[in-house]
This record gives structure tokens, C-alpha cells and sequence, in this order.
């Protein structure tokens, strides 16, 4: 019983042990001069544990009295966190070295958050939810505010802080409620409970939880903190929260309105509706008046989110499918274009600035190539591949009769590609300034170009999107039943 | 009335009052001293339950450990809690607005409140006649043993938190070398010089 538990919750473990024995031999030993190697181990450890998840067998096992399920939800979900939190990593640690932020606590500190991340992806009940939410969070709010000789950095994490402890409080009275309604706190106990009679009670409960989700996803109308906390971090910080984080905070959502409340669709579909087109004009509106390049993806990724939760407003296999196939993109992109950002500097210095970028294709043609695929991508402009996560979300949206969310969703993405496209505007055609540098290291380089390459061409038909689409229609099959 | 219906609204009104007066105070020690006495009712409240371990824990370590760092915490930062509190009061007004649409909303959904039918099903059966703490335990470290070891890598980061976030190598300070304090030698330590009477410098 208990090692077949074990075996079922290994990856977590050794990712868990690893970070405290790290710990330990960093301490006693050379300190931070062993950051760099232990940044380069994490993130190598996290690849190895994303080719052990997905070569495990392809088979449903709950843990510890259904507290913890390993399904293929959570095993595409986990490979995305870890994949993602791998490269942001690797990019980060020439940065933070030049900054003199990298300490050995911050390589540790990403994979103890990411922990917290696959519990939050895995969670078949509330109280594994709330630990797992919290373990990511609380390593989050420290390294946002790791550069802590600056005003905006440790502002930047009180604020995240301070918010996301307010968010926490939502939850948590959200599911109190849930719980006095249903009597446990199992989600498939709550599903049973929920789908037997309904009462106005429980919608309470459903609502705040969504509420406290919607914090932790950066949807409108809960998405005020992001610009802040995305400005004030260290750059790396701030492409990891851009990420993993995203893509663990959506999972427990589609994990949460379809394991517990997945027989009461009716009832969420509206909210999360409602967030979805706050969510993805905010973020194509607000985003327009933006100078820094940190605000700006901070902006866009609240637009982001909001075409994410469309696909999980849809309440079927196709929706959660497409939500999956969104955030594998999404974080794809991100990836690329925060590779592009953490090289931004001049004369040795980090700017953020996008009236910098003015010129830039005359120093560096084929990273202004890159920019151009990037922005392109994330504006949705077919045949990037930005634009297919696009595509699945509306198909899985007015599959699922809300036409009107699918046209909301078409109308703020156009509204969007505006911001995007003057980018791409001042790097071909912006007037000479003497901008950003056209230096970049290799790493970032290698990132940017490569993640290029593949938004570029990942529809051509023998590679037909690397056959995420089964991957992630099998995994949506086992969540939605 | 019943004593133990009037103790529950004793210990519930009190409680709702500490928390209140914690919030609107004008002296931060007051606010603390008041989230005592909110902890204290509240601990009343789980004797009521039949909860007298959570009571006591409560107690020990909310008003015992916590409530005194606070205490010590806001007595030390030099932090001018009247300008904050006239910040606050300019919001005032707003957030009085949705305090009260919020609870308007909740009565409604309070009001209306039932159960689930499988409700009472579903709340597990007491464990015999073992007591709390007992039985605390034996859910805690034998059903419930993934979360308490979650929770202990959640203290461990916040732990680690403190330090990256706080801790500085000063090189400009004296520190103790205890080392160094063990190996002084007292004939080496001194050193007496003779001085004639009269002489002088």
C-alpha cells in the first residue's frame, strides 16, 4: 500500500530530496560559487524527470486515499512545468551571474516551487491543493524579491505577497464552504455531493475558489499585480513566473472545475467565461500604452490566460484539449521571447525599454528575425504556431455552442496583435537610436533562434505540431469524464 | 437558553469583537492585544467543539509564540501606523461599500444554506473512544502523511526565504572568533610594566 503510494509520488520526492541535499552540500561547501553548477544540475535533473514521467506507463494511479492522482492530465501538464522551468533556468544563469544575483538558494528555490507545482497538477483533494499551491508560492515571492538591495524587487515581492496571501484567503473560505457543503474534502467526494443536489451555497464556494484561481493565473479582474511584480523582479525571475507557474496554476483550475466540479458545468461555465473576455481585452487594451518590455508581457500574458480559460469555459474533452495545447504554445513562446529580453542590454547594462529596440534589424538581421517570428507568433498570425493555439481554443469554444466567446476572443486578438506589431515595427522601421546592443550570449542565442525555429515550423506536415495533439487529447480524455 | 448555546454566543461574540477591534484600533499594541483576546474565544469555541487539543495548541502557540512575536515585532519597527491608518481611512468609504455588498451576498447564500444529502455519509466516523490527541495523530502521520511532510517543505522554504532574503556577509564588523577567545593566554594577554614612584611618562 504505502510503496506502491511512494512509487506513484516518486518524481516529486527526488526532486524534493534533491533540492535538500543541494542545499546541505551548498552550505558546507563552497557556497555560491557552486551556483552556477547547481543551476545547470537542476535544471538537468528537471529534463530527466520529465523523460521519466513521460516514459512511465500510461496508466491512472491515485495515491494516498485519492489525495494524489497520476493521470495523463497531470503527467502532460508535469512534462510541460518541467521542461519549461529547465530552459528558463539555463537561460537565467548567465544573468543573474553578471548581476551578481545568482545564489545557490535560487536553483533550489526554483525546483522546491516547481515541487509544489506537479502536487498542484496531481491534487485529488483540497488540502493537497492548498499545499501545493502554497509551496509554490511561497518560493515565488522570495525569489521575486531576490535582487533585495532594490526598491522595485522587494516591492515586487511584498506586493506579490501581500496579494497571493489575500488570494490564498479567497480560496481557502471557498473551500471551507465546498467542504461544509459536501462534507469531505475529496474531490471525487465533492463531484458525487455536487452532481446529488445543488444548492446556492456550494455556487459561493465555487465562486471564491474561481476567484482565488483567477489570482493565481493572472485573469482580469484579479490580474493587478502582475505588470507590478513582472516589472520589479530580476528578468529570469520574471520569464519563469511567465511559465511554469502559468501553466501549474491553469492545471489545478482544469483540475478543480472538472474533477470536483465537473458535473455542475452549467454553473462555473458563465464565470469562467466571464474571465476569459475580461481577461483577453485588459490585457490587448491596456497593453497598448506600455513602454516596457516587462509590462508588456505581463499585459500579454493576461491576454494569454484569457484565451487559456476560453478553452476550459468550453467544459469538454475538446476545451481542456485545446486549454493543454494553449499553454504548451504559450510557454513556447515565452520561452523564445524572454531568451530574446534577457539579452537586451546596453553597455553591459539590462534595458527594458522598447523605444531601445529602434533600429535594431540594421545591427542583428537574424535576431530581428527571431523578434519578427516571436511577435508574429504571439499575435496569432497564422502559419506561427502561436497562432494554432488560437485556433483550438475558438474550434473547442463554438464546438461548444459559445459562438459569441469565439468572436469576443477573435475581436481582442486582433485588438492585440497592435502592440505586437509595433515591435516589429521599431526594429525594421523605427528611426536610428543608439539602442540596446546587438551582443547576445550563446546560451540565449541558441534558446532564442531554436524556440524561433520551431514556432516557425512546427505545422509543416511530417512534423504536424510534434503530435501534441493526441498527447493532449488523451490527457484531457482522463480529467473530463 | 442553554449554557453551552449562550457560551457559544459568549465566546462568538467576543471573538468577532477582538477581531474588529484588531482592525480599527489606533495603537498598533492595542490591535495585538486584541488579536489575543480574539485567539483566546476562539480557543473557547474549539473547547465547545470538543476540540480541546486544538484549543490548547491554539493557546500555546498562537497566543504563546506568535502573538508575543507580534508583539515584539511592532514595538521594535519604527513604522508611523497613523499615517497608514490615514491612508486607510481615505479608502474608507469604498471599502465600507463592498464590505457591506459582500456580506449583504453572503447572508443570502447563509440563509439558504443546506447540506448535501451525502453530507453526514461523508464526515468520518469519530475513531472510537481514542482521545484528540491520539487520534489527531493517527491521521496526521499515517493518512494525512503527504501533507504534513508538504508542510514541512513549505516551513523549509519559508526558512530558506528568510535567510536569502535577510542574511548579509559584512566584512567591516568584528565578529566572534571563539577560537581565538579559547587560546588567549593570560601571561600573553598582559602585560605589566614596572613604574618607579615620581617618574612619569
Amino acid at each position: 500500500m504505502i510503496s506502491a503510494d511512494i512509487q506513484t509520488v516518486m518524481p516529486e520526492i527526488i526532486l524534493a530530496v534533491y533540492a535538500m541535499l543541494a542545499l546541505l552540500v551548498a552550505v558546507y561547501t563552497t557556497k555560491d560559487a557552486m551556483a552556477p553548477l547547481l543551476t545547470w544540475v537542476t535544471s538537468g535533473l528537471f529534463v530527466l524527470l520529465a523523460f521519466y514521467i513521460g516514459a512511465g506507463e500510461a496508466v491512472t494511479t491515485t495515491a494516498f486515499d485519492g489525495m494524489f492522482n497520476n493521470d495523463g492530465f497531470a503527467r502532460f501538464a508535469k512534462i510541460v512545468i518541467l521542461i519549461s522551468a529547465a530552459s528558463v533556468l539555463v537561460m537565467s544563469q548567465e544573468y543573474m551571474q553578471k548581476r551578481d544575483l545568482l545564489r545557490f538558494e535560487y536553483p533550489l528555490l526554483v525546483a522546491l516551487s516547481v515541487v509544489g507545482m506537479m502536487v498542484m497538477v496531481s491534487a485529488g483533494d483540497l488540502m493537497a491543493l492548498y499545499m501545493g499551491l502554497e509551496l509554490q508560492s511561497l518560493a515565488l515571492y522570495v525569489v521575486a524579491s531576490l535582487r533585495r538591495d532594490s526598491l522595485k524587487s522587494t516591492e515586487a515581492g511584498l506586493k506579490y505577497f501581500v496579494l497571493g496571501a489575500l488570494s490564498s484567503g479567497l480560496l481557502l473560505y471557498g473551500a471551507s464552504l465546498t467542504y461544509g457543503f459536501a462534507g469531505t474534502t475529496l474531490f471525487s467526494g465533492i463531484m458525487a455531493a455536487a452532481s446529488a443536489d445543488f444548492s446556492l451555497g456550494l455556487l459561493f464556494g465555487v465562486v471564491f475558489m474561481l476567484a482565488g484561481f483567477a489570482f493565481k493565473v493572472s485573469a482580469a479582474p484579479f490580474h493587478m499585480w502582475t505588470p507590478d511584480v513582472y516589472e520589479g523582479s530580476p528578468t529570469p525571475v520574471t520569464a519563469f513566473f511567465a511559465t511554469a507557474p502559468k501553466v501549474a496554476a491553469m492545471g489545478l483550475f482544469a483540475r478543480v472545475v472538472h474533477d470536483a466540479f465537473g458535473g455542475i458545468v452549467a454553473e462555473w461555465q458563465q464565470i469562467v467565461a466571464f474571465l476569459a473576455v475580461a481577461s483577453m481585452f485588459w490585457g490587448a487594451v491596456a497593453a497598448i500604452s506600455q513602454r516596457d518590455i516587462k509590462r508588456l508581457m505581463a499585459y500579454s500574458s493576461i491576454a494569454h490566460m484569457g484565451f487559456a480559460l476560453m478553452g476550459l469555459a468550453a467544459g469538454t474533452v475538446l476545451g481542456v484539449q485545446a486549454m493543454l495545447i494553449y499553454m504548451a504554445i504559450y510557454v513556447t513562446m515565452n520561452v523564445g521571447t524572454f531568451a530574446f529580453i534577457l539579452g537586451m542590454e546596453k553597455d553591459g547594462r539590462p534595458i527594458t525599454d522598447i523605444e531601445s529596440l529602434k533600429s535594431y534589424s540594421k545591427k542583428q538581421p537574424l535576431m530581428s528575425l527571431v523578434v519578427l517570428i516571436m511577435m508574429f507568433s504571439l499575435a496569432g498570425v497564422p502559419p506561427m504556431l502561436g497562432f494554432f493555439g488560437k485556433f483550438y481554443v475558438l474550434r473547442a469554444a463554438y464546438d461548444a455552442g459559445l459562438g459569441w466567446l469565439a468572436v469576443a476572443g477573435v475581436v481582442a486578438s486582433v485588438i492585440g496583435a497592435f502592440y505586437y506589431l509595433r515591435i516589429v515595427y521599431y526594429v525594421y522601421f523605427g528611426e536610428d537610436t543608439d539602442g540596446v546592443d546587438g551582443t547576445m550570449s550563446p546560451v540565449l542565442w541558441t534558446a532564442a533562434v531554436v524556440t524561433a525555429a520551431i514556432v516557425l515550423l512546427a505545422w509543416v506536415p511530417g512534423i504536424n505540431l510534434f503530435g501534441i495533439e493526441t498527447i493532449a487529447q488523451a490527457a484531457a480524455e482522463t480529467l473530463v469524464n | 437558553m442553554t449554557v453551552a448555546a449562550f457560551t457559544f454566543y459568549f465566546f462568538a461574540l467576543t471573538t468577532m469583537t477582538g477581531g474588529l477591534m484588531t482592525v480599527i484600533s489606533r495603537n498598533p499594541v492595542h490591535s495585538v492585544l486584541w488579536l489575543i483576546l480574539s485567539f483566546l474565544s476562539s480557543a473557547g469555541l474549539f473547547v465547545l467543539l470538543g476540540a480541546e487539543f486544538v484549543a490548547m495548541l491554539l493557546i500555546i502557540v498562537y497566543v504563546g509564540a506568535v502573538a508575543v512575536l507580534f508583539l515584539f515585532v511592532v514595538m521594535m519597527l519604527d513604522i508611523d501606523f497613523a499615517e497608514l491608518k490615514a491612508e486607510m481611512s481615505r479608502y474608507m468609504p469604498l471599502a465600507l461599500l463592498i464590505g457591506a455588498v459582500i456580506l449583504m451576498q453572503l447572508g443570502m447564500a447563509l440563509g439558504v444554506w443546506s447540506f448535501s444529502d451525502v453530507a453526514q455519509a461523508n464526515i468520518a466516523a469519530p475513531k472510537g473512544d481514542a482521545q484528540n490527541t491520539a487520534a489527531l495523530g493517527l491521521l496526521i502521520y499515517d493518512k494525512y502523511i503527504i501533507l504534513f511532510q508538504l508542510a514541512g517543505l513549505i516551513l523549509l522554504v519559508a526558512m530558506i526565504g528568510a535567510i536569502v532574503l535577510t542574511l548579509r556577509h559584512r566584512v567591516d564588523i568584528k565578529r566572534q572568533n571563539v577560537m581565538q577567545q579559547m587560546h588567549r593566554d593570560p601571561a600573553k594577554a598582559m602585560e605589566l610594566k614596572d613604574m618607579k614612584p615620581g617618574q612619569g611618562l
